[in-house]
């Protein structure tokens, strides 16, 4: 592992790697995840889940399960408020049809996916709860599942809602359709681009749907009070985010809501949506008890989000020097069962690390009979980049030209205009395939039959967003920090040391809670590679808050002009006079004893997001006859702007880069003709597990963000983007076969080496 | 005057034009300005008197959570791009009174 630093370090603590605060309770099983919540008279809830992909609800009987000893409450889809026409705030996404949201709580009239809440139930006890779900009776006629996303867009076989139109910015298509949206970037000419093209290329990729695979499954637990307020403790990756689901869900005043969010295994986008918070607070008003429900992993398959399966088209033109004239794009991807995909961030990613003055990018948002998709880590990205990296890939061996040398050649810089028409702010792609070109990995030699070696670059754009962090300056001197960012890489540690480092004190001075929505300010989902970027501006503007109040006290101490007074390295001194210093700690000792308390309330919305490049190499040996892909080595590197945490970054690349590797080669949804999921668990789910894969080297670019005021850029999404086409094109260097149908898993890679001999 | 770059899909609403400099103290002013050169605008990027659910406003190359309520200037450039939010492209960001 390595750290190319282009600016000279100048920090105390960032770029340090102190042991995390979360971390002595997360290893001792201490901390306190969403399924360890007991109360007392705790009631379980358990869901029942439609087994048909597509079917109208002709009734529901729920007697018999009401009438089971123990059972204490059943609800349906028909206890939710209703939802008319009114449309839920989702903040920067504007307004989405709150039948939406609520529906994919709990079905009403449809069911739309294997797997659809119908039914839930609470009882004394997880047996007697699962007894009472086979008591229930649900009378379904069952419709035609539309599961390919090309067959949807025509609407074979069927059209899942009769009130979804196709939207194109405001105008709606006369008919209903199972296309929710159509929505287009330009830039220049792409027919004059193609036409000044020597080459051209155009090739169709696929994605299968694949799911976050987080270790933990979603819990939830809710608990009314007497008088009408509502306390759910869940694991979520944002707090605020649930409150506002479920008081929108449940037509109830945010006021009597609180949130609690629990620590969290693993969310990567899929605990963003709420799924058991409502059906835990449905149940328990009906039980006036709490009542706790926990998903089994299969649950978590057949009724969670996983992301998009996709479908593009690319058309790309270059010059015989290997300049891009033009490219262009179709996009189309799943968005489960209600609208909704994460298109348009394909639409914005997939050309983002090139130089192209001609593109075009159509992009469109289609229902299937699957569960309603939520965000996978850089959502919508490796579905789309997929295809450029690796129609990349074939133009550089047409030309003959060094895959990295290409991407050099075409590089984006800053100023360059993206898709949408934004230029580019200061970003650091050339860094990251320099530093791919000088890494040890890339000028080692690779031999050994069917072995091959691929490249392939990625970018993700980050997210700003609003967040808040409170901080208090103890007598200790140590200083509480509380945030609203939920955990998921150590971002509490990152967050603390933006602030420690503020103060010139040390991060384990600095004490770390993530707090619920009645106690901090309100904070965004931990997601989009904001937390360390947004939470850690937020802290860092506490700090500098506390700052100036202690330089004005010890001014008033010492009678000196403020201005005069400095805080350095944890200490502060009036500028010359030696006589005049004093620690942090003695001074926060000396100003709590006289009454004084210092602290701040801070909440920033930031906009100079830096966006994140990546660029990969992968080596990988191919068994012809069984066609599994083993990886020999991989190396991944990353622009992180500033690694505030260095061990967290490299795990977050890490991480991405494991995941990205399941994706490319063993992760699919498996359906039947019905549209049952056939293999809702980790034995036929195959993810890649430590035995799979060697170690991820890891090499750290920091281009810092202007916008940030440690030049700090989101890290976690990136890297699962440039694996599938790294692994695509080390696949053909190895055999000589081109696969762009994800995953590239044994038997299709046998089947291509099959056609190939043909 | 701000300059305004024209969403792709509502370019058969001017003419193929892509950019065009409209007067305007606010987002809201300069939509209602460009309506009057290219009619039928407004109606695209406004649902109401709200900006279209899905579109957020980029103004000089940010995105602004104000939205038509943001002020630019004569050297501002406008942009209406897909609302999207990293990672965050499911949620539920604010409370309405219920």
């Amino acid at each position: 592992m390595s750290t190319t630093t282009i600016e000279k370090a100048k920090y105390k603590i960032l770029g340090t790697r102190p042991v995390r605060h979360d971390g002595v309770d997360k290893v001792t099983g201490r901390a306190l995840y969403g399924a360890d919540i007991q109360l007392a008279g705790m009631l379980v809830g358990k869901v029942l889940r439609s087994p048909h992909a597509h079917a109208r609800i002709r009734s529901i009987n729920t007697r018999r399960a009401e009438a089971l000893e123990g059972v204490k409450a059943v609800v349906t889809g028909a206890d939710l408020p209703e939802p008319g026409d009114q449309s839920a705030n989702l903040g920067e996404l504007g307004m989405v049809p709150l039948k939406h949201l609520s529906h994919n709580v709990l079905a009403v009239s449809k069911v739309l996916y294997h797997g659809h809440a119908v039914a839930a139930v609470a009882a004394t006890s997880a047996q007697i709860a699962e007894e009472a779900l086979k008591l229930i009776e649900v009378d379904y006629e069952v419709l035609p599942p539309v599961l390919d996303v090309l067959k949807s867009m025509k609407g074979e076989p069927a059209l899942l809602h009769d009130d979804v139109f196709t939207d194109e910015l405001g105008e709606k298509s006369s008919k209903p359709s199972n296309v929710a949206s159509h929505q287009r970037f330009q830039l220049g000419d792409v027919a004059k681009g193609f036409a000044s093209a020597d080459h051209i290329l155009e090739h169709e990729y696929r994605c299968a749907t694949v799911h976050q695979g987080y270790i933990e499954p979603h819990a939830a637990t809710a608990m009314w009070n007497a008088d009408g307020f509502l306390t759910i403790w869940c694991t979520t990756q944002g707090a605020f985010t649930v409150r506002g689901a479920v008081h929108q869900i449940l037509k109830m005043p945010v006021s009597k809501l609180k949130v609690i969010p629990t620590e969290i295994g693993g969310g990567f986008g899929g605990k963003i949506p709420v799924y058991g918070e409502p059906v835990a607070a449905l149940l328990s008003l009906k039980a006036k008890r709490p009542v706790k429900v926990v998903m089994s992993r299969t649950e978590v398959f057949l009724g969670t989000g996983p992301t998009s399966g996709s479908y593009v088209k690319l058309k790309m033109g270059v010059t015989k020097d290997g300049r891009i004239t033009a490219a262009e794009a179709l996009l189309a991807y799943e968005a489960g069962a209600f609208p909704g995909s994460i298109v348009n961030c394909g639409g914005l990613c997939i050309f983002a690390p090139y130089h192209i003055d001609n593109v075009l990018i159509d992009m469109y948002d289609v229902v299937v009979n699957k569960p309603k998709t939520a965000a996978y880590r850089a959502p919508g990205a490796p579905n789309s980049e997929l295809a450029t990296e690796c129609l990349i890939d074939e133009f550089c061996e047409k030309l003959r030209m060094d895959p990295l040398e290409f991407r050099l050649k075409n590089a984006a810089k800053e100023g360059d205009l993206q898709s949408h028409g934004i230029p580019h702010p200061k970003i650091g792609f050339i860094e990251t395939v320099e530093a791919a070109r000088q890494s040890e990995h890339y000028r080692s030699k690779l031999e050994g039959p069917n072995r091959g070696r691929g490249v392939a670059s990625g970018y993700w754009l980050n997210a700003g967003l609003t967040s808040s962090a409170m901080a208090r300056v103890n007598a200790d001197g140590t200083v509480t920090l509380v945030e609203g960012s939920t955990d998921i890489g150590g971002s509490r540690t990152s967050i603390a040391m933006q602030l420690a480092e503020v103060l010139g004190i040390t991060a384990e001075e600095v004490i770390p809670s993530v707090a619920d929505t009645d106690s901090i300010g309100y904070t965004e989902v931990t997601g989009g590679s904001r937390v360390t970027f947004a939470t850690g501006w937020a802290a860092y503007e506490a700090g500098q808050a506390i700052r100036r109040q202690m330089i004005d006290r010890v001014a008033e101490m010492w009678k000196v002009a403020a201005e005069t007074v400095t805080l350095e390295d944890g200490i502060f001194s009036a500028n010359g006079d030696r006589s005049k210093t004093i620690t942090f700690k003695n001074l926060a000792e000396t100003l709590a004893q006289k009454g004084i308390d210092i602290g701040a309330r801070i909440t920033v919305t930031p906009h100079a997001v830096g966006g994140a490049f990546a660029t990969h190499i992968a080596d990988v040996e191919v068994d012809p006859e069984t066609g599994k892909v083993t990886v020999l080595r991989y190396t991944a590197v990353q622009d992180a702007g500033k690694a505030i945490h260095p061990s967290y970054v490299e795990g977050q690349m890490q991480g991405g880069v494991v995941q990205g590797i399941g994706w490319a080669l063993n992760e699919e949804y498996v359906y039947n003709e019905s549209g049952q999921m056939l293999n809702a668990s980790f034995l036929d789910y195959r993810m890649p597990t430590s035995l799979d894969l060697p170690m991820i080297e890891t090499i750290i670019v920091e281009v810092p963000n202007p916008g940030h005021p440690y030049g700090v850029r989101g890290v976690g999404e990136v890297p699962i983007v440039p694996p599938p086409a790294a692994l695509s094109n080390a696949i053909y260097k190895a055999i000589g076969v081109r696969l762009r149908d994800l995953p590239m898993s044994p038997p299709k890679v046998v089947k291509a080496l099959q056609i190939a001999k043909m | 005057m701000p300059l305004v770059h024209i969403p792709a899909l509502l370019l058969s609403l001017t003419g193929e034009v892509r950019q065009q400099r409209v007067s305007g103290t606010t987002v809201r002013e300069v939509i209602e300005a460009l309506d009057k050169i290219h009619p039928g605008i407004r109606d695209r990027l406004l649902q109401g008197e709200q900006l279209r659910s899905g579109l957020a406003v980029f103004v000089d190359g940010l995105v602004r959570r104000e939205g038509l309520d943001f002020e630019v200037s004569d050297r501002s450039e406008i942009y209406f791009i897909p609302a999207v939010a990293g990672g965050c492209a499911y949620k539920v960001a604010q409370e309405s009174s219920a």
